[in-house]
């Protein structure tokens, strides 16, 4: 994690950018393709109706996520939030608080505890990836606090119509309508707005951003503050989705977003990656679920096909630039470099 | 220490005479892609000499020493030691082969005692071949005894100034019995009397017959300490000569390949006071600081490494947080609490670390430039490329940066552009005062010529400068006034034509006969000449 | 053990004193907390509850021991949890199947560990993965695999044999077994990691990789080492995992990289890289286990219990960087003087 080969890295990805995304794209029309020769319903709008509305929680909290690891830090307390955010939610609403008092609530609790996490990182000067450990667990351990082992639902239908129910007149979701719409707001930040070149130039060199005037500290707890809000909001949308509120919601799920940031083409290191590149990685992961779904393999062995994913996606940029310049020195007719031998192989380029 | 060499009868005589070279290079070439770094140089080395390897950046010094060090191969030519060809497959077998590199920035552990870092692998095992802690802190007490250093060599390295960390390397290759020594610009970071402590040790090594290559940028430093000197320019060997038949001027010649003067000062009318700072303190670093900047004039902040200098500069620039005193800017009272407020009251800092501090190096040259006003440059939030290239254009080209075009990345320049780029960074911020901390380190002369002349024609302008350099001939050539420091205190106060490098050197080593300079030879701090 | 951690020795005052000894702080805080916890629980320091505690903890002290070699190297293993689980479960579905007896069995599950670390060393070193990533995929595709082999069955307490079973109540001369491979555990691989070659490599490579790439030190080897045996630790831990609970499923120790983590870091191991002991991760496990224990005598619910373990961790980590800072301090004071 040294600073040679973040940059040499760095550079890497981005060269490899443009390139990523179409490779994502190739991927998914293939997987639509096998899907389809798999199963006759496979393109059918209803199905994929399905298979994007269970994955759209991961992926709108991808979203916020991706501008966190951009600027270099991380945020593994996103699946307690929205755990949290659900719990919360239920116990209002079973305490005869409205959803119109209730869900604001939720939202600023969701804030807070963003709040907490930007405060530790950027003013405390600790390592977001333990920080973010301590509040996975402390934000569940509110959760369950606050609702115990109870389940609520009980949610009037309206409510749950944001997560269940179609745009009308079209088979569309609703939390996709919400995702693609935060997607196109965090996009334009990220890709066409200084604030957006700040974060890039946080996760690149903290230390001269700071030194051009850069507020570093108070971008990054902003995009801890967002990471948290929407991740409240993941957790709404789920707690409508399925009806019930649950201390236990949302488990597991920290590792399915930041396998889909990565997935997307974003440098675990920080410093470079794309908003529509995480998309096509939500809509290409969506696709997989649902092949796999349909060829009978159940969701918890799916987590195989994704891991295998994350993994390979990291290693293809790099085998590929191995290749490149091995096939430079072949056509130069000329030995390979010193620096591949075994004993300064690291961080000596 | 005291082995002698066995040279075989047979081994062929060198220019040098009957002495056998320690090390010899001979007809080495490497290329990285494209550059031929090195095109068939060769060098030798003497037992008991120090050997001067000067040349501009990207001459091929560094490429040199890396492959005496085993980390690069090179692609053709021989390397002999001590009359016999070896091959120095990594930096493990140089070792093995006893040729040691003290490295530019000390590759230390910084978790580890200082004891462990001399010793690492070669620390003596004790019984089933555990590593002896004891007679490892013993040997290292020893080693340092015989540099006449003191260091704790229990504690961790983490917190050793640049200069200890120095000195542990040194330690590390007495511990290997070094036959052969390579400085890779080792006085870089390091103050006067720690440079000259350093040299005492190198020439007590040289006495005991080791071979030393000496790698600087100091040109005064390469006639002080080395009896031959080699210049490489562009990859490839320009001459190897005795130091007592070369000038600096000879020198620098060789080096660029054409005649180039230093130091353009150019003397300018100065304006108001713009920066006034009085009893400014922060606890640990510096006290009581006392002075004033006129807009157009130079200010030098001359002193040893650690005096206090580029602590003041990082509480002007709202870094740190001062624990008293007053800091005015055109008469009014400010408090940076960060460098953003600092920068919009119109202070510009030029940090010490180009690589971690001044740039974003996968960033373009356009980005770069417009980082730190992309607020004042974009006010509707979004970023139009067409204008943010116009602006780095106009800068980058008023200070005459060689680049493709502003769309490249930084990281691609020489050192010398990208401080250009640095530059240019902060003049597009329009500043009022400019704090440059060691702007020359580490780019070669031609640019350095620039950064002078730029520097100078800013001032000119108008604007406020405040010059930290560890480099005497540059201060005392292109400020105004000097502030000496010494360990947080300010010690002199010079004008620059009573400016001398024995005057500020006995203020910066806060000797007696430093205090009478500042009696005689000093102004009063701050307003002495309104 | 001053040499361990290369931790400081003179500078920092008192502050690195505590810095130095994060074991003895650990100890002493279990000591105070075992004090305060006692006046309302008696039963909280009876020989029965520490040595059950103890026993608990032991798991997560044996893979909390393999995860700090990682995270000395500055890497991270997240997969650990589902190598537990992995191991766990087909230890327990080839004893039910009684396809071999218990010690080949253990010896094979023990290898099975070491199989899937080798797996994360490989990815890390050989295919340049960054380790977070990497393992953040191993956990996914071993938990996969874990769940596939699995499916919805589950091996009952009564499928394993009774001796098997017993061992997490075995002692040795009134020493909880568990417990005394732990400390054999963090004996041997505290005496490699100070005293070796390759122990202090495991420092260096952690302490600074570019400085060790110019020693020759190899550092890929070194980290493939370093996740090979902290694949197989936790593999030891899947073993004991099923001693102590008996009845396994394919979700088996899901969720228990966090307090694993929790430990290292609780335990004074830079998650950085460069310093820790292994004493201090298996203390930091006990640590956990202890509050664990402590509040559910105290009568808070277990709901609590994520909460405490968040907030524990919060505060080791603050505590950290507010001795590290002092320690700059300390010395940049010294050096302006």
């Amino acid at each position: 994690m040294n600073a040679q080969d973040r940059s040499g890295g760095g550079r890497r990805w981005l060269r490899g950018f443009a390139r990523w995304e179409s490779l994502l794209v190739v991927a998914l029309v293939a997987l639509i393709v096998l899907g389809n020769a798999l199963s006759p319903f496979f393109l059918t709008a209803g199905n994929f109706s399905n298979l994007i509305a269970a994955l759209m929680e991961v992926a709108i909290m991808a979203l916020p996520m991706t501008l966190i690891i951009i600027a270099g830090e991380i945020d593994l307390s996103v699946e307690s939030m929205a755990g949290l955010a659900c719990a919360l939610l239920g116990f209002l609403w079973a305490a005869g608080v409205p959803l119109a008092i209730g869900i604001p609530i939720v939202l600023l609790v969701g804030a807070l505890g963003g709040l907490l996490n930007g405060l530790l990182v950027a003013r405390g000067g600790l390592p977001s990836l333990v920080v973010t450990l301590g509040t996975l667990a402390l934000f569940r351990g509110l959760a369950l606090i606050v609702l115990g082992p109870r389940g609520i639902s009980d949610f009037p239908a309206a409510f749950t119509e944001i997560g269940f129910g179609h745009v009308p007149g079209t088979l569309i979701p609703w939390p996709f309508v919400i995702f693609l719409g935060i997607a196109a707001v965090l996009g334009v930040v990220l890709h066409r707005t200084w604030l957006g070149r700040q974060v890039y130039a946080i996760g690149k060199n903290a230390g001269a951003a700071r030194f051009s005037g850069v507020r570093v500290a108070r971008v990054r707890i902003a995009l801890f503050v967002l990471s948290g809000l929407i991740s409240a909001l993941a957790g709404i949308i789920l707690t409508s989705r399925l009806s019930s509120a649950r201390a236990d919601a949302a488990q597991g799920m920290t590792l399915t977003v930041v396998t889909v940031v990565l997935l997307g083409g974003v440098n675990i290191f920080g410093g470079s990656g794309t908003i529509p590149g995480v998309v096509l990685a939500v809509l290409a992961v969506a696709v997989m679920q649902n092949a796999l779904r349909l060829a009978n393999v159940t969701v918890e062995v799916q987590s195989i096909a994704l891991g295998l994913l994350l993994i390979i996606s990291v290693v293809i940029p790099t085998f590929a630039h191995q290749a490149k310049s091995a096939i430079d020195r072949a056509r130069r007719g000329r030995p390979p470099p010193a620096d591949s031998v075994p004993s300064g192989e690291i961080a000596l380029s | 220490m005291t082995e002698s060499t066995h040279p075989p009868a047979t081994t062929p005589s060198t220019p040098a005479g009957a002495i056998v070279p320690r090390a010899e290079l001979v007809g080495i070439s490497k290329r990285f892609g494209a550059t031929q770094a090195l095109d068939q140089v060769s060098l030798d080395l003497l037992p008991g000499e120090v050997h001067a390897l000067v040349g501009e950046n990207g001459a091929g010094k560094s490429t040199l020493v890396k492959i005496l060090a085993g980390i690069h191969q090179p692609d053709s030519g021989t390397i002999l030691l001590d009359g016999a060809p070896i091959q120095i497959n990594g930096p493990a077998r140089a070792r093995a082969l006893r040729i040691a590199v003290v490295h530019q920035e000390p590759r230390l552990f910084p978790d580890l005692t200082v004891a462990e870092n001399v010793f690492i692998g070669h620390a003596p095992s004790g019984r089933v071949g555990t590593i002896d802690w004891r007679a490892t802190r013993r040997a290292a007490e020893a080693l340092f005894h015989e540099l006449d250093v003191q260091l704790d060599v229990g504690a961790p390295v983490r917190g050793l100034s640049m200069a200890d960390q120095q000195l542990i390397e040194i330690a590390k290759s007495l511990s290997l019995e070094a036959r052969v020594l390579i400085l890779d610009e080792p006085t870089a970071s390091l103050s006067a009397h720690e440079v000259a402590r350093l040299f005492a040790i190198v020439r007590r090594l040289r006495d005991r017959g080791v071979a030393i290559l000496f790698v600087s940028h100091r040109l005064d430093e390469v006639f002080e300490l080395c009896d031959r000197a080699t210049v490489f320019r562009d990859g490839r060997h320009v001459t190897t000569r005795p130091t007592k038949e070369l000038t600096t001027a000879d020198l620098i010649r060789l080096m660029v390949g054409r005649a180039v003067s230093l130091f353009p000062k150019v003397e300018t009318p100065m304006g108001d006071v713009l920066l006034e700072v009085d009893g400014l303190t922060r606890t640990g670093a510096f006290r009581d600081v006392r002075f004033s900047v006129r807009a157009g004039e130079i200010l030098g902040f001359a002193g040893l490494v650690g005096a206090g200098r580029t602590e003041i500069a990082r509480v002007l620039f709202g870094i740190d947080r001062r624990d008293g005193g007053t800091i005015r800017l055109g008469g009014k009272a400010v408090d940076f609490a960060s460098p953003s407020a600092a920068m919009h009251a119109g202070i510009a800092y030029v940090p010490e670390d180009r690589h971690q501090e001044g740039l974003v190096l996968d960033f373009s040259i356009a980005q770069n430039v417009t980082l730190p006003i992309l607020q004042r440059l974009f006010p509707r939030f979004l970023v139009r490329p067409s204008a943010e290239r116009r602006v780095a254009r106009e800068f980058t080209e008023q200070l005459n940066v060689r680049m493709t075009g502003v769309d490249q990345l930084v990281g691609a320049l020489s050192g010398g552009n990208q401080q250009k780029v640095v530059l240019a960074k902060w003049l597009a911020s329009k500043p009022r005062v400019l704090i440059l901390d060691e702007p020359t380190r580490g780019i070669d002369i031609g640019a350095k010529v620039e950064v002078h002349r730029i520097v100078s024609e800013l001032a000119a302008s108008g604007l406020a400068v405040i010059l930290i350099s560890s480099d005497l001939p540059e201060v005392l050539a292109m400020s105004d006034r000097i502030l000496v420091l010494h360990e947080g205190l300010v010690t002199a106060e010079i004008p620059h034509s009573r400016a001398t490098e024995e005057r500020v050197m006995f203020a910066a080593t806060g000797s007696p006969s430093g205090v009478e300079t500042e009696a005689d030879g000093a102004v009063p701090a701050a307003g002495g000449q309104a | 053990m001053e040499a361990v951690g290369g931790a400081p020795s003179g500078t920092g005052g008192w502050l690195g004193a505590i810095a130095r000894q994060r074991e003895l702080s650990l100890v002493a805080i279990i000591v105070v907390l075992g004090g305060l916890v006692s006046l309302t629980a008696p039963q909280f320091l009876s020989v029965d509850n520490i040595s059950q505690v103890a026993v608990l903890a032991s798991i997560v002290a044996v893979a909390a021991v393999g995860e700090a070699i990682v995270v000395i190297t500055r890497n991270v293993d997240l997969s650990v949890e589902a190598t537990i689980g992995l191991v766990a479960y087909c230890l327990a579905r080839t004893l039910e199947l009684h396809a071999l007896d218990a010690p080949a069995a253990i010896a094979l599950s023990i290898g099975l560990g070491l199989v899937l670390g080798m797996v994360n060393g490989v990815i890390v070193t050989l295919f340049r993965v960054p380790a977070i990533v990497a393992t953040l995929g191993t956990l996914s595709v071993f938990r996969g695999i874990d769940y596939f082999v699995a499916g919805s069955h589950q091996v009952p307490l009564a499928g394993l044999p009774d001796q098997f079973t017993n061992a997490s109540r075995d002692t040795v001369f009134g020493i909880p077994l568990f417990v005394l491979l732990v400390i054999v555990v963090v004996a041997i691989g505290s005496v490699i990691l100070r005293s070796t070659r390759f122990g202090r490599q495991v420092y260096a490579v952690g302490s600074n990789p570019e400085a060790a790439a110019v020693l020759g030190i190899p550092s890929r080897l070194v980290v493939f080492v370093a996740f090979s045996v902290c694949g197989l630790l936790a593999g030891v831990a899947g073993v004991l995992w099923v001693m102590e609970f008996g009845t396994i499923n394919g979700t088996a120790a899901t969720g228990s990289v966090l307090a694993i983590v929790a430990a290292v870091v609780v335990g004074g191991v830079n998650i950085f890289g460069g310093s820790g002991t292994l004493a201090g991760a298996a203390l930091g496990a006990l640590f956990l286990g202890f509050i664990a224990n402590a509040l559910i005598l105290v009568g808070l619910s277990q709901f609590w219990l994520q909460a405490i373990y968040g907030l524990v961790i919060l505060l080791a980590v603050s505590a950290d960087a507010l001795i590290l800072r002092r320690i700059h301090r300390a010395s940049a004071g010294h050096r302006a003087r």
